[in-house]
Formats: structure tokens, sequence, C-alpha cells
């Protein structure tokens, strides 16, 4: 048991003793590192380290929660009494708790969270990095003469949690990327745009190379943008602005969001909601990915569960409490800070591959809006209706044919898991993930 | 008040000779420039859902930062231990930004001028709990209360003290006690077996408890998350494509934020990334636009007496009758664009490296009278509340999200639309404004401001505003 494990489990003991029923504490320490290249200069170094800790504790259904910086025995104790004074001014709630015996656990097997290599890269090497990225940016095409800066960030961490009913555990994690942001300029025209490449072991990452160059191409691809007339079209989103449309279908099948009945896919379970090839799975058990752990922030075993399997809705995602609520099982998506009542988070989240690539569905599109950048969006959860800022490139005859900006881009969720088509190429960059979609028609804003 | 009386030295024993021989551990490779930031946050939040009092969280956070500048670089470290090893040891972190003979710190320290902006009645943490779930659970009951379709209310009131002191190798010294207070109110209606909708509204500023029992109730914002909702019940589609808009005033001032606001910050301006760069002096809107940045208001959001960087804020006038006057700028921009600072820097928490940030952005009020300016509009759309906004710099494109807006027609308001994007231009989108009308205000006080993973608290207002053109992303194409 680690030093946090033990401080973790005294501040419980402490908790019950003063007169909780049930108590969980979880204590997080990270260090991080950072430094930022402009114009080929060093910008910034910044390198520093913190820990916290946080208890919840339940005095019978009523709930109390505080946090704290400091770890010194004082501070564990104001830690915990600040918490059972709060859990006498709350309501009594029939549904609080913390999750059932059965469901706590860690997975046993090794989930390649945490890389070593990672706490012993030298501060110059991850300067180099960075240089090389922005250098091979500048490379790239004449028109980038200008950057927002290359950064090189890594982090370590480890996060314990222990609980008044015998769960006690705790993983490392680290992670580490690598971003840059080219400014290209042509006529009057200035567009910025980026790449970045993360991964929780050094090894995972792109090469500078690959970052700079890609990163370039898409700065310089949106140079001198047109503005097209209001339509209805087809909408393609590559992988990076398609998770986020992901994202918004997290939010609808957050057991948060149902039990309140705020979100258009309340009472839909088993129905089907979506094309037959869309399946998307929450999975936090694959080795290596920023969505996995080995227990979720309530302790509950973290698993795979099929939200969608060929357009059913399968399962909504649920921490103790929205599945209690429910009448339902925790999914093990509990997801908080280092306190408070635990909210709903993704595993790892995505839209299995399709047959198709990319390339093939853009072939087959006679006119469309290619979607690389999304600003602004907003779902609404409760209705379904969608409508974000867009930029990207517009479609003509099955190529990619001139760069368009400053329009929006609308439609309702409900239609839009309908109309959807998926290409092959899923890649993780992220806990949630997405291949190339197509959503067969949607309201393009522009003049 | 002298350093002897303030919270740190109080607290953690600090003096002023902890503080010179911090800096000079900072100055030890070199380097022009150095501060310390020391940090003491206090929070306290209650949430009510379903009519019952679910959460309740309190907690502190305590540090300090250590940065040093050397010519455009800077280095920074931060320690959440204020024991004096600890710090010394994030001050030669910070130094390694330099590589050099050490720097000799000015002894002595003097104490900055600051404004008085925000004098509490009683410290957060004085008043008691039970008075802040009171104002939950009230906000709970006025919701339910405005009208029987209304089912489902959320309601949290947060509040905060910030401690922070900032010392600088110039030998500046400032100390400030910030409060902060806010609640928000979500609630959601449904007619017979229809689709629900959704509501929200809050507010606050640097104020206490007290605020919320003698100026902005919860039954205040209760009601408006309650009405929104209701509103929703009869929207249909928005409209697609460019149309007039007309604003409504306070928090649609969003526009400024995201329009011109971020593309006028210092650092975008001296690396030449924003649409803005270089066209001080030019027209960037309708002469009838003034277009204030402003910290120094009392009790808002987005004011402080001191910035972030130990500087008083200001009152700056960003774009003065349509033509661009200056930026926004923190330390680092202005030392290397021989310009002051603003007061612009500021930073999430002592773990952030500063940066120019907004305060309270807000437009001069101009002569029209607000009802004048919807009946001037055969066709367009009125949006009179928005969610969140955001800006790509470079290009200059921004958006923002109307969550409540309605037809114009013949100079009419008449049928509410569901929530849209609006998207525009930066250096263009001011250039169509035809109408500012007289009634300025300023919004309610709930604005967080993104830049590069810091979220700061801002405030922004606006008049009654015409636009003539503005693309609108709804469905009824």
């Amino acid at each position: 048991m680690s030093d946090l494990e033990t401080l973790a489990a005294d501040a419980v003991k402490r908790a019950m003793d003063a007169g909780a029923t049930d108590a969980e504490c979880t204590v997080m320490e990270g260090e991080e590192f950072s430094a930022t290249v402009r114009m080929r200069e060093v910008e910034s170094l910044k390198e520093a380290g913190s820990r916290a800790a946080g208890i919840r504790v339940l005095v019978g259904q009523n709930g109390g929660s505080s946090y704290t910086s400091d770890l010194t025995p004082e501070g564990i104790r104001t830690m915990v009494r600040g918490a059972l004074d709060l859990a006498k001014i709350t309501s009594e709630d029939p549904f609080a708790g913390l999750p059932d015996t059965s469901d706590l656990g860690a997975r046993k097997e090794d989930l390649a969270l945490y890389d070593d290599a990672i706490e012993h890269m030298e501060t110059e090497w991850k300067i180099a990095q960075a240089k090389r990225a922005e250098e091979v940016a500048f490379a790239t095409d004449a028109r980038i003469q200008n950057s927002e800066g290359a950064s090189f960030d890594s982090h370590v961490g480890r996060r314990v949690f222990v609980n008044s009913r015998g769960f006690s555990g705790s993983y490392r994690t680290s992670s580490c990327g690598l971003s840059v942001s080219p400014v290209a300029k042509q006529n009057g025209s200035m567009e910025r745009d980026y790449w970045y490449t993360s991964a929780r072991a050094a090894s995972k990452l792109e090469s500078p190379e690959e970052v700079g160059r890609r990163a370039a191409e898409r700065a310089v691809r949106r140079l001198n943008p047109r503005k097209i007339p209001t339509q209805k079209a087809a909408v393609l989103f590559e992988p990076r602005t398609a998770r986020l449309l992901l994202g918004d279908l997290f939010d609808a099948v957050n057991g948060g969001a149902i039990y309140r009945h705020a979100s258009f896919l309340v009472g839909k379970l088993g129905e089907k909601i979506a094309a037959e090839s869309l399946t998307v799975i929450d999975d936090a058990t694959l080795p290596g990915l920023f969505g996995s752990s080995p227990f979720d922030d309530e302790g509950v075993l973290c698993r795979r569960t099929v939200v969608i399997e060929k357009g059913v809705l399968k399962s909504y995602l649920l921490n103790s409490y929205s599945a209690r609520k429910l009448g339902l099982k925790t999914t093990g998506n509990a997801s908080r800070g280092i306190t408070g009542n635990a909210g709903v988070g993704p595993g790892n989240f995505f839209i299995e591959a399709g047959e198709r690539s990319p390339e093939s569905i853009l072939k087959g599109l006679g006119a469309g809006l290619y979607v690389t950048e999304l600003i602004g969006g907003e779902a609404n959860t409760v209705t379904g209706d969608y409508s974000s800022g867009a930029a990207g490139l517009w479609i003509e005859n099955g190529e990619l044919a001139y760069p368009v900006s400053e329009i929006t881009i609308a439609g309702n969720m409900k239609q839009m898991l309908m109309d959807v088509e998926i290409a092959s190429d899923l890649e993780f960059r992220g806990s949630i993930a997405s291949p190339t979609l197509l959503i067969r028609e949607m309201t393009i804003s522009g003049q | 008040m002298g350093l002897s009386q303030s919270f740190f030295a109080d607290r953690f024993g600090i003096t002023e000779r902890d503080l010179e021989s911090y800096l000079s551990e900072a100055l030890s490779a070199g380097g022009e420039y150095a501060d310390l930031y020391f940090e003491y946050l206090a929070t306290t939040s209650i949430g009510i859902d379903e009519g019952i009092v679910k959460s309740a969280t309190e907690g502190v956070s305590l540090g300090v930062g250590v940065r040093v500048i050397a010519g455009e670089r800077t280095g920074y470290a931060y320690s959440d231990d204020l024991s004096p090893e600890k710090i010394r040891k994030a001050a030669r972190v910070a130094a390694h930004i330099a590589k050099g003979p050490a720097t000799i710190v000015k002894t002595g320290f003097e104490e900055s001028r600051r404004h008085n902006l925000y004098p509490m009645l009683s410290a957060p943490h004085e008043t008691g709990l039970a008075e802040r779930v009171d104002l939950v659970k009230r906000a709970d009951l006025a919701a339910r209360a405005y009208d029987a379709r209304v089912f489902q209310v959320q309601a949290t009131y947060a509040d905060s003290l910030r401690n922070v002191l900032v010392a600088t190798s110039e030998g500046r010294l400032s100390f400030d006690r910030q409060p902060m207070a806010r609640m928000s109110v979500s609630a959601l209606a449904r007619q017979g077996d229809g689709a629900p909708q959704h509501g929200h509204s809050g507010g606050g500023g640097r104020v206490t408890l007290d605020f919320f029992n003698n100026e902005k109730t919860p039954e205040h914002f209760a009601k408006e998350a309650a009405r929104q909702a209701i509103v929703q019940l009869d929207a249909i589609d928005a409209p697609a494509g460019e149309t007039t808009v007309v604003l409504g005033p306070g928090w649609p001032g969003i526009l400024l934020h995201e329009a011109v606001g971020h593309g006028l910050e210092a650092d975008f301006n001296r690396k030449g990334v924003s649409a803005f760069s270089g066209r001080i002096g030019q027209l960037v809107a309708s002469p009838l636009c003034t277009v204030i940045d402003d910290g120094t208001i009392g009790s808002r959001r987005g004011s402080l007496n001191v910035d972030d960087e130990g500087m008083p804020t200001q009152k700056n006038v960003l774009i003065e009758n349509g033509v661009l006057r200056g930026y926004l700028q923190d330390k680092l921009s202005s030392r290397l664009t021989n310009n002051t600072s603003t007061g612009s820097g500021r930073r999430e928490s002592y773990q952030h490296i500063p940066m120019p940030r907004m305060t309270n952005t807000y437009m001069l009020a101009g002569e029209s009278d607000p009802e004048e300016i919807i009946k001037s509009v055969q066709k367009g759309l009125y949006c009179a509340t928005f969610g969140g906004g955001q800006v790509d710099i470079t290009s200059g494109n921004f958006v923002f999200s109307a969550t409540e807006s309605y037809l114009i027609e013949n100079g009419k308001l008449t049928r509410p639309v569901r929530g849209a994007s609006l998207i525009g231009n930066g250096p263009e989108a001011l250039k169509y404004v035809s109408m500012v009308g007289r009634d300025l205000q300023l919004d309610e006080g709930v604005g967080v401001c993104g830049k590069e993973g810091q979220s700061v608290p801002v405030g922004v207002g606006i008049p009654t505003v015409k636009i003539d053109r503005m693309t609108v992303g709804g469905t009824a194409a």
C-alpha cells in the first residue's frame, strides 16, 4: 500500500469514527511539464507537481464533500470535519449511497496506463521535439512564415481511491503530447490550424515531422476561403470533428441526463435510434488508451459496454447513483475530480469502424461540405437540436475543391443518427474517438 | 496595509526578507524580471436537484507560482507547499529558463496602488451554511411555482474567497482579497406528452451572500430560467442564412468578447497572429461603436482591484467611434513592445502563467430607442439570450449561440425560434452595426472565459444593437 493509500484510508477511518455511515476518499498527485517554442526559440518552460485529497461522507442518506491541497494531519482533519458539517445541511436523498460491494473491484490486467520513460525524458529532448515540429511546418510550405508556436507536454500522476466498503486501489498514469499551430498567409488571407499527437507512452507519439507537416498542410489548405450559399447538403466530418459530434451523443446517453429527462434518448432503450451501420461502444479496458482505467471514480470495476448496436440503443452509461435512479446496474462510468457526488464520464467511447474508406465515401459525393473545424458548437441534449460554426472544404464531383469558412451547419441529432454513414479510419486520439462520418443531409448557412 | 497585516504574513509568517530571498533565487541564473503569486482559495458550493439538496462541497487550495522572464522567454514553476525550501526549489526550477550570472534584486517593496471595488460586508466563510442552502431551496420552489409545466429544476449556489499576494523583482507588492459568488438555475418544461425544453439563468459577481437576499434574489434567477423553458415550448425552427440581427441588451455583449476582445489581446498581436494585428488607428467597426474593457466596475464578476501581476486594473478603450485604439497588455507583451501594462494580466490560479485577458467588455450606449430599433426591421432575428461563444483569432471568425430568440416580422417580435449559432468575422461584423440603443446593460454575472486551457471570470455588456447582416445557423432554409 502506498503512502497515499494509507492517507486515504486514515481519512475514511477518521470520518467513520466521527459519525459517518459511509465515506470515500480520493487522493491525486501529479507532475506536469510543458515546453513551448515559437519562431524557433524557446518561449516558456513550466515544471511543477501538486497533490490534493477529497472526501465524500454519508451520514444516513445525507451527503457532504470537501477537499484540500493541505495533506498534513491538520489539513486532513479539517477536510473530514468540513464534509461532516456539510452532511448536516443537505437533504435526505433515498438514492444516495456508495456502489454495491459486489460491483467494487479493479481490473487485474496491465492496462499500460503508465510509461516510466516519460519521467526520464530529458528537457532538451522535449524542447527539440517541439522545435523540430515547428521547423518542419515552416519547411513544408513557403506560405507558412509565422506560428503560434509548438509545445511538448508531459504529465505523470497517481490516483488513489479508498472507501468504507473495503475498496482500496490506486493506479499511475502518464501522458505526453506534441502539438504545433502554424499560421499561413497569402494575399491578405491569414489562417491558422494545428496538429497534435498525444499518448500514454512516449513511443506511441507520431514523429515531429509528421505533426509539423500535417499542421502546415491543414493551415495552407484553408487559405482564401469562400463563403457559400445557404443550402441543404451532405456533410462529411473528418475524425477530428466527428469526435465532437460523438461527444454530444455521449451527453445524451449519460445516465444523469436520462433520470432528469434531459435527453432526447429518454425511454429509447431497445429501440432503433440510428442507422443499422452505427455501433457505439464504451470500453475502459483497452490497453494504453486515455479512457482506460482499472476502476472508475467510485471504485467500480471498469468494463466494455455496447451502447448502440447496429442502430439499436442497448445501454445508457451509468454510475451507481443514476443506475439506482433508473433501476439499472452501474456500467462503471463514475467520474469526478477530487470530490463531490460522482458524475458520469466516458471510458473509451467510440464508433466502430465501417467498411468503406473515407476516400471512397468522398468519391461518391457530388457536392457537400468536408468539415475540418467546428467552433462554438452546441448540441441541445434535451431536444437533439444541433447548430455549430464550421470551416472546411467544399466537395465537388467527389473531390475537395476549395476552402470555405464563416458558415454554420445545423440539424437534429435524432435525424443525423439515422442519416449517418461510417468510414473505416477509426483511430484513438483521446477518450472519444470516431472514424470519418457522413451525414447525408444537414442545413448549411452561408450567404 | 503592509505585508505584516496581510493574510499570508498572518497565516504563513511570510516576511519581506523571505520574498526578497525567493526572488533572488528566481533570478540566480539571470533574467530581467521575476514575480511570486501566492494564492489561498476557499470555496463552497451547494446544489439542489429534483427538489433535494443533493450536494454540498467545500475546500481549500493554496500554493505559490514563481515566474522568471528573460527576454521573450518565461520560466514557471509552482508549489502547493509554502515551506521556504519548497518555494526556493520552485524558484530554482523557474530560473532554468535563464543562463547567465545572477540578476541583483532590488531590496524593499513598495505597495502597489489598488482599487477597493468589492468591500465585503461579511466574508463568505463567516456566513452560515444554512443560509446558502436556503438560496437553492428558494430557487427550486420559485421555478416550479412559475408554471405548472416546469417539471425539473436544478440550482446551485457557489462562492469563493481568494487571498492573493504578488511580489515582483521590481519591488512591487500587492495584496487582494477577492470574493466571488454565483447562482445558477436550470429548468425543464413540458407540455403534455411533448418534448421537454430547457431554460437557464444565473448571475452574481464579486459579492457575498447578501447580494442574493437584497439585489438579485434566487426567485429572480429561477423565474428567468423557467420563463425561458416555457418560451421554448412554442419555438419554431430558426432561419438559416444571412439576415438582420438585433441583439438585446446585456449578455448578448458576448458578441464583443468574441468578435473583438480576444483579437485585441496583446500576445496574439505581438506575434502577428490576430486578424486585428497591425490595425491600430483603422476603422474596424461602424462609427456608432465604442468598445471598452473595464476592470474597475464595482462588484462586477470581471473586476479586480489589481490584476494577477499586481497592477491596478483600468478602463481601456478598445474601439472608439469605430476606430481601433488599443490592445490589452500584460507584463510580458508590454515589455516586449515598449508599452505599459493595461492591468490585463490574468491567470486561473497559482499553477498558471499569466497572459492578457479581458475583464468586463462592453459597448457604450448610443442614442436609439430600443423599440425603434426593432420597429425598423422588416424581417430579421431578435436575440435575447445567448449560451457560449468561441473565436478563431487568426481568421477572425467567431460564433455564438442564441438560446432565446424571436423572429422579427414587419417591425414586431413574433414567434420564438429554437437555439441557433450565429457566425461572423471579427474585423467585419461590427461594420454592419447600424443602430445602437441607449439601454446599455451589463450581464448578470455568469461569464467564464477560456484561453489556452485557463478559465477566468469575465463580464460583458451591450445596449440593443442592430446588425444589418449576419449569418444565422438554423435549419429553416
